[in-house]
């Protein structure tokens, strides 16, 4: 404290300030930012073209390269939401997420629970087959899939679609609970048990609660999936059009309305959007997903 | 989770099967708790492996009930078809050339963006991996405008500058589909497999740096003896899941080009979609797909075999 308090009295001529200002790594911080800012931004142009593009009328999106609209046309925007029936797609990938996320973080949370914590038998070889799966390309099962929706009943209903997109990516999922349940003290469960509490309410009290990171992590990785999907709502929904979600609609909007690039673009950014808000406000979450299935 | 009271009682009967029964018993919260994850994985990831086999000894297109049990009939027509081994060759040469590429580049960007001092780094790590969250179909159709020859604005902005005289038909000449395809693959893509280098590149302990550093190191020794080294194990995995990646394009190439033109951007999910489904005017044949399917993925898991063993045996080397 003294030492400090006696530096900070001293003081300091403004030319070892400049000094400090160029010294050491500075001038080369201020050039690497100076070369990654452009690059940033050539990086996201494609997005800032799509939303320019919605605000412009259909002449003037082709007409040259400025991204400010000369008026804004915001008249794509309810085009596209009724005409194209963007409105119906936006609706039926909410409800597909919605449904797919709350599967998914059930599902693989109860079964991350009992690998992470129980030695009963056949636990090996459940973990060993699930590890094996992991490698598993997704676009040579699409026929099988396509097959089975279709003998259960389920290719007339979003119900198809949800349980498509809810079966396809957990196991990874599984794991990442299976690894922090298995780091959680033995003691938090063994208070529970003595105050009386079963298998269920231990993990529904007092495990699921303390997974908190994971389930947000779960849930946010399965929110990108489902509402980025293509190949399975693409097939499951090639018969019934009204259960396309934005993904797909947008693809056939681009089939059946190919001049009118302004609502396409206020189509792409209505589906765009939300997903890019929900990146920037739940970064974290999506970071550590991502990192926690390398460091696994 | 051995229960004293229960012991005693079980001295006597000792038979293996029975205190087997009976641990399945002790444990039948933990089995009800697997059932829904078992019964979806089942559905979706068990079940599709081994029905595409079944599906690929099929004349089936799918949509009637008549399914003929022709043996190995698809197999010798898969193996017959230019088309298959042509979207062999593309899906081949779009993992050869996008995995390498996208993993040394974002190792560069993770390298600068690992340093503490950069305060920005935060900032530039979200718009590099803005493109990785965007719905890839609706990407590829909006990059389909931006590489229109009719004043796209890439096409608008060669012109300008005088790099080119005429527009260039990225997506609608064979010559440059699959390689511009390939380019906003690695783009959209990017950001993940720099997230994977940062997670990795943040194990190594910062003091190992200042210790570095002290001893007069400058940044290629220190990335060469000390960073390299550490890396080795998570490149790795990263490469393994790059390679996995790189065979998921449907969604890009299908809004792209889907396939086109002239089959020069054909991948073989493409190819295996076409068929299937018979869109573009041909017969839907779901046996026929799921043979080259399954064909095509033997091959990948012989690449993948033999990438592990390359790996195992690049260790071996290194630790003797």
């Amino acid at each position: 404290m003294a030492a400090q308090s006696l530096r900070e009295a001293k003081p300091r001529p403004d030319w070892t300030k400049l000094r400090w200002w160029f010294s050491g790594n500075r001038p080369r911080l201020i050039i690497t930012s100076l070369i990654l800012i452009p690059i940033c931004l050539l990086w996201i142009y494609p997005f800032l073209w799509t939303v320019s593009a919605a605000l412009k009328s259909n002449g003037e999106i082709f007409a040259g390269l400025g991204l400010i609209p000369q008026e804004l046309q915001w008249s794509n925007f309810p085009r596209a939401w009724t005409e194209a029936n963007i409105g119906k797609y936006f609706i039926n990938t909410v409800i597909i997420t919605v449904s797919s996320v709350a599967i998914v973080v059930i599902t693989t949370s109860m079964m991350g629970y009992v690998l992470g914590r129980y030695n009963f038998p056949g636990k090996r070889i459940v973990i060993g087959i699930f590890v094996a799966a992991v490698f598993l390309p997704q676009g040579y099962t699409i026929i099988p899939v396509f097959e089975l929706i279709n003998n259960l009943g389920l290719s007339g209903s979003l119900l198809g679609v949800i349980l498509g997109t809810s079966g396809g990516s957990p196991i990874i999922f599984i794991l990442l609970f299976t690894g922090y349940f298995s780091r959680l003290p033995r003691e938090l469960e063994e208070a529970a048990i003595i105050d009386g509490a079963g298998f269920f309410r231990v993990f529904w009290q007092v495990m699921l609660p303390l997974s908190r990171p994971i389930i947000a992590t779960v849930a946010i990785m399965q929110t990108l999936h489902s509402w980025n999907d293509f190949l399975l709502p693409l097939v499951l929904t090639l018969a019934r059009p009204d259960l396309r979600t934005l993904a797909v609609g947008i693809y056939a909007f681009r089939g059946e309305f190919f001049v009118d690039w302004g609502g396409m673009a206020a189509a792409a950014t209505i589906s765009i959007l939300p997903i890019i808000i929900l990146f920037l406000f739940m970064q974290r979450y999506f970071v550590e997903g991502i990192a926690g299935a390398v460091k696994q | 989770m051995a229960v004293p009271n229960l012991s005693t009682s079980t001295t006597q009967y000792t038979k293996p099967p029975k205190s087997l029964w009976r641990e399945i018993w002790k444990y039948r919260w933990c089995y009800l708790f697997m059932l829904p994850s078992l019964i979806l994985t089942g559905m979706f990831t068990f079940y599709p492996i081994f029905a595409s086999w079944y599906f690929a000894f099929l004349d089936w297109s799918g949509f009637t009930a008549t399914r003929d049990f022709i043996g190995i009939g698809n197999f010798q027509e898969v193996i017959g078809d230019n088309l298959f081994w042509g979207a062999f060759r593309r899906s081949l040469i779009f993992t050869a050339i996008s995995v390498p590429i996208q993993m040394l580049l974002s190792l560069i960007v993770a390298i600068v963006l690992n340093d503490k001092a950069l305060k920005l780094a935060p900032v530039f790590r979200t718009f590099f991996f803005i493109p990785v969250v965007t719905t890839t179909a609706i990407v590829g159709i909006v990059m389909s405008f931006i590489f229109s020859p009719f004043n796209g604005p890439i096409n608008g902005i060669l012109v300008d500058l005088g790099i080119v005289s005429r527009p260039i038909d990225f997506l609608g000449s064979a010559a440059t589909s699959l390689w511009t395809v390939i380019g906003v693959f690695i783009w959209k893509w990017f950001g993940i497999t720099m997230i994977y280098w940062l997670a990795s590149l943040q194990t190594v302990p910062s003091d190992l740096y200042e210790a570095a550093r002290l001893d007069g190191a400058g940044r290629w020794e220190l990335f060469r003896y000390i960073i390299f080294p550490l890396l080795v194990p998570f490149s790795i995995v990263i490469l393994l899941i790059t390679v996995v990646s790189s065979l998921n394009v449907f969604a890009l190439v299908q809004t792209m080009t889907a396939g086109g033109p002239f089959y020069s951007s054909e991948v073989m999910e493409v190819y295996i979609y076409r068929t299937a489904f018979g869109t573009s005017g041909s017969v839907p044949r779901l046996g026929y797909a799921s043979a080259a399917g399954v064909f095509f993925g033997i091959a990948v898991m012989i690449i993948t075999v033999l990438q592990g063993l390359a790996v195992r045996g690049m260790r071996e080397r290194q630790a003797s």
